[in-house]
């Protein structure tokens, strides 16, 4: 069968011709996405009338017939020169309000200085470039907020001997951690540590039982028992150090990381104890854009070990523990926030033991905090399962035990795989500090709320330009939070890219 | 031979018969840590519970839920159901309940169109749709709903002229600092047969589409069922409506010296709970609606063309489906957010189940009891509409075979 034999063959690429007139160019393109249909033309032409009049309206409200000056009402009536748009001067007016509450003037610059900080050390983490993570970590994460403590309410505080004693169980129970699992360092000294922690531990819980005698030491007052858990937590950590010193010269780092913990806890309250001249400021009076940091900064910190913990306790083989974190979980869950706010101011001081008294902020925290815990543990769960049961088996072919195979292998790909879903945690956190405000403190909104009913300010449009400003902060905190989350995310996308 | 047989089975017997402590056992290690922790929350709450006892014994609280069946003694400001002041505690509560359903229920309503108008507009081709789509999400997200509720209320309604001066809107309708005043609609009895007509309008659609549906597998053809659908959905009711006579009337709002009356007013602390709740929970559902679109593979859509249907049939029958299993269980905790935010009606003082709890709670200190119920009815309303989007959603999904 005779084939078809094509005469012309082309021995070189040809020109690739223009596209036609009508595909590319200004022209074009206003076509395609804007008139592409008739349909679309007319929605283009209906919303562009709507764009105008919304933008010429915003721009005269805000702008045109804005009052930017004033020191009461009369400034922002409407007067003979028409209607009156924002009333800024109420803003402008009360700023210090809104941003600090009523904490007092002249000790404003504690509070600059812990957001200063704040900012400081928040940046560092946050700038991929900058470096020493790890300390910055730990500052930002272990020391800062005692600092910020001290700073915001004057320190001073009295911390009772069984608080110190805890304190250094804790400390002693860290260096045991450090010290054990690394070449060289005895085992045996390493049980006596661990022995002496438990008795520590003991001494305690019967400390709080048994009550009588007071002691004096250094100021701090303890009751027998607790100054004798305090020293067998003493001892304890001196066993853990002793068996650093003997594993000998190469283990330097290892001296360096027992001591850590117990020079942490006296820092800790040398820092909360001491006094540094700085005036007391009672919660009460905190309040505005401070306080919906501090309220929010606290459920973020609280809530993200928490939330890890219960998403573990979710998915561990232990029924026990499972079922406690499933009911945990799904009641904070299932109910509003508001409720959960209204259980911890009026719930809470029934819990406490008669003569207990928590303040306002501290029932509200921990009620945020519970709160949020719950919602980020839902969230790092689904990190948990999206990983891939592999990286549990190789990790468990490692001999990993489980808390090195969570911390080692897991978390670092379950928490990369939901940072967007953190984040929105941390987002939705923000936004929430705001009920805060209707059990009575006085955060952001709770300010401008109160502003905008001052008998001196009230007008037609003093709550709107009020509301409008706090919703622009507001706006700017969490859509920063979310474009900081996009980038992350792009940051931290290493492989498995499709 | 014989030794190093002994030692392999010293060896075997030494592995068989392992040596570790009873702690280094996970099992035996489980079961330990479980029994602490159980022991310690038992304990911990034994300890709450006492303090409680303690507390409510010297603040000479009884305890229970008795106080439900006294006399309320105060107002509630909008009344779907009977009350009074001189109903019980347990009425007031059931009030605030069927406040909040009916404030959720309609806001889930106009969230859900809101939404699916927004997230498909973040889709468009039109640069303009897209542009203030996106505006729209960015700006409702990340902004508190309260502050929202509280600009609806503060900021606009309470604004508005007073009912003399009220905004006149079309239909007899009026807009004033006292809410929204609508003609309200009172139907005669016969009205009922209209209802009849259009159920039954409703399931000769279902029937229609069913039949449709096995003429489909028979034949492979399609045919279009939009206008039967209309008749007998829009068409019987009102062709029944009118055969009957008209039965209603109209009651519009009149505008008197100081006030408008008549009507069918909705008060602006509804007005700015929905409007708020709405308008905040439509941007997450928008994003829901958006992310579950763009989860249909584009190869989905490229074979229906290739199969030759049309941009809309393709719309409709291959990519809203599966579109709708990923949005549903998203679209699921939208709804019982907007169902748990309605608690800040509060705020504004619409008498939902908080606001009229926490009136309760004030005036009986009962809070133990105004709390627990306040848990129990949230905790209701999610396992309700979970258990029904459950349902639905198992309906949609995919059959794997």
């Amino acid at each position: 069968m005779q084939e078809q034999v094509a005469f012309y063959v082309a021995r070189e690429q040809k020109p690739a011709l223009p596209p036609p007139p009508s595909e590319y160019g200004l022209l074009a393109t206003v076509r395609k996405n804007l008139f592409a249909t008739p349909f679309d033309a007319v929605l283009t032409i209906a919303l562009s009338i709507f764009c105008v009049w919304a933008a010429w309206n915003i721009i005269e409200w805000a702008l045109l017939s804005g009052v930017f000056v004033g020191s009461d009402r009369q400034a922002c009536l409407a007067g003979e020169g028409g209607p009156v748009g924002a009333c800024w001067a109420f803003v402008s007016a009360k700023l210090g309000q809104f941003m600090y509450g009523l904490y007092p003037l002249d000790e404003r610059w504690r509070v600059d200085l812990a957001l200063l900080l704040l900012v400081i050390l928040g940046a560092g983490l946050a700038i991929p470039a900058v470096p020493y993570k790890r300390l910055n970590a730990v500052l930002l994460l272990i020391v800062y907020p005692f600092v910020a403590l001290v700073l915001l309410t004057g320190g001073r505080f009295t911390i009772s001997g069984s608080w110190i004693a805890l304190l250094f169980i804790v400390a002693a129970f860290l260096s045991i951690i450090f010290a054990s699992g690394n070449p060289g360092v005895s085992p045996k000294l390493i049980r006596v540590a661990t022995w002496l922690v438990a008795l520590a531990f003991l001494l305690l819980i019967l400390a709080n039982v048994v009550t009588g005698g007071r002691m004096v030491l250094l100021t701090f007052r303890f009751s027998p028992l607790a100054l004798l858990s305090f020293l067998t937590a003493l001892a304890s950590t001196g066993a853990s150090v002793l068996a650093a010193v003997r594993a000998g010269a190469k283990q330097n780092g290892v001296l360096l990381r027992v001591l850590l913990p117990p020079f942490v806890v006296a820092m800790l309250i040398v820092l909360l104890a001491g006094d540094f001249g700085l005036r007391p400021v009672p919660t009460n009076l905190w309040g505005g854009l401070m306080l919906t940091l501090v309220v929010a900064l606290t459920g973020i910190a609280a809530s993200l070990p928490l939330g890890i913990l219960l998403a573990l306790g979710r998915r561990s083989s232990m029924p026990a523990v499972r079922l406690f974190s499933v009911v945990f979980i799904e009641f904070w869950r299932g109910v509003p926030l508001i409720t959960v706010l209204f259980m911890s101011t009026f719930m809470i001081p029934l819990f406490l033991p008669v003569g207990v008294t928590f303040n306002q902020l501290l029932r509200a925290l921990i009620g945020v905090a519970l709160f949020s815990a719950a919602y980020m543990a839902e969230v790092v769960r689904g990190g948990l399962q999206a990983v891939p049961k592999g990286q549990y088996e190789g990790a468990m072919a490692l001999g990993l035990g489980y808390w090195q195979m969570m911390r080692l292998v897991i978390m670092p790909q379950a928490l990369k795989l939901v940072i967007p879903g953190i984040v929105n945690t941390f987002i939705g956190m923000f936004k929430d500090t705001s009920l805060v405000y209707i059990i009575g403190l006085a955060d952001l909104l709770g300010t401008v709320r109160r502003g905008f009913s001052d008998p001196n300010w009230i007008t037609p449009t003093t709550a709107a330009t009020g509301l409008v400003f706090a919703a622009f902060i507001y706006w700017l905190f969490c859509f920063s939070m979310s474009r900081y989350s996009i980038f992350m995310e792009r940051r931290l996308h290493t492989g498995h890219r499709r | 031979m014989a030794p190093m047989a002994d030692q392999m089975t010293a060896e075997a017997a030494s592995i068989s018969e392992p040596r570790v402590t009873l702690m280094r056992d996970p099992r035996v290690r489980g079961l330990i840590i479980q029994i602490v922790m159980i022991i310690a929350i038992l304990a911990f709450a034994a300890w709450l519970i006492n303090n409680t006892v303690q507390n409510l014994a010297q603040a000479k609280i009884a305890s229970g839920f008795g106080f439900l069946s006294s006399r309320a003694g105060f107002d509630i400001a909008q009344l779907p159901i009977d009350y009074s002041s001189n109903s019980t505690y347990g009425r007031a509560l059931l009030v605030g309940l069927t406040n909040t359903v009916i404030v959720a229920g309609s806001g889930i309503a106009l969230a859900t169109i809101i939404g699916f108008i927004i997230g498909v507009g973040r889709l468009s081709r039109n640069y303009l749709v897209r542009g203030l789509s996106t505006v729209y999400v960015e700006t409702f997200r990340n902004i508190p709903p309260l502050l929202v509720i509280l600009f609806w209320y503060f900021g606009v309604l309470s604004v508005l002229p007073l009912p003399r001066q009220a905004v006149e809107l079309p239909f007899g309708t009026y807009l004033s600092n006292r809410g929204l005043q609508m003609p309200a609609a009172r139907f005669d009895p016969v009205a009922i047969w209209t209802l009849v007509a259009f159920l039954i309008g409703i399931a000769g659609a279902l029937v229609l589409a069913r039949l449709n549906r096995l003429r489909q597998m028979r034949t492979g053809e399609r045919r279009s069922l939009l206008w039967p659908n209309l008749g007998l959905i829009l068409g019987l009711p009102l062709a029944v409506f009118v055969v009957s006579g008209l039965p209603v009337t109209f009651e519009f709002p009149e505008a008197t010296r100081f006030n408008l009356v008549g009507g069918w007013q909705v008060k602006p602390e509804f007005l700015a709970l929905f409007l708020a709740l709405s308008f905040y929970t439509a941007a997450f559902i928008a994003e829901i609606v958006r992310a579950g679109i763009l989860a249909v593979s584009w190869g989905q859509t490229e074979a229906a063309y290739a199969l030759g249907l049309t941009r809309g049939a393709t719309l409709r029958l291959v990519v809203v489906p599966q579109a709708f299993r990923v949005i549903i269980p998203p679209l699921t905790s939208q709804y019982l957010n907007l169902t748990k935010n309605s608690s800040l009606g509060l705020a504004v003082g619409y008498p939902e189940l908080v606001a009229v709890g926490s009136t309760v709670l004030n005036q009986t200190g009962q809070s133990v009891e105004v709390v627990a119920i306040w848990m129990v009815v949230y905790l209701g309303l999610s396992v309700v509409t979970s258990a029904f989007m459950n349902w639905f959603n198992a309906r949609v999904a995919l059959v794997e075979r």
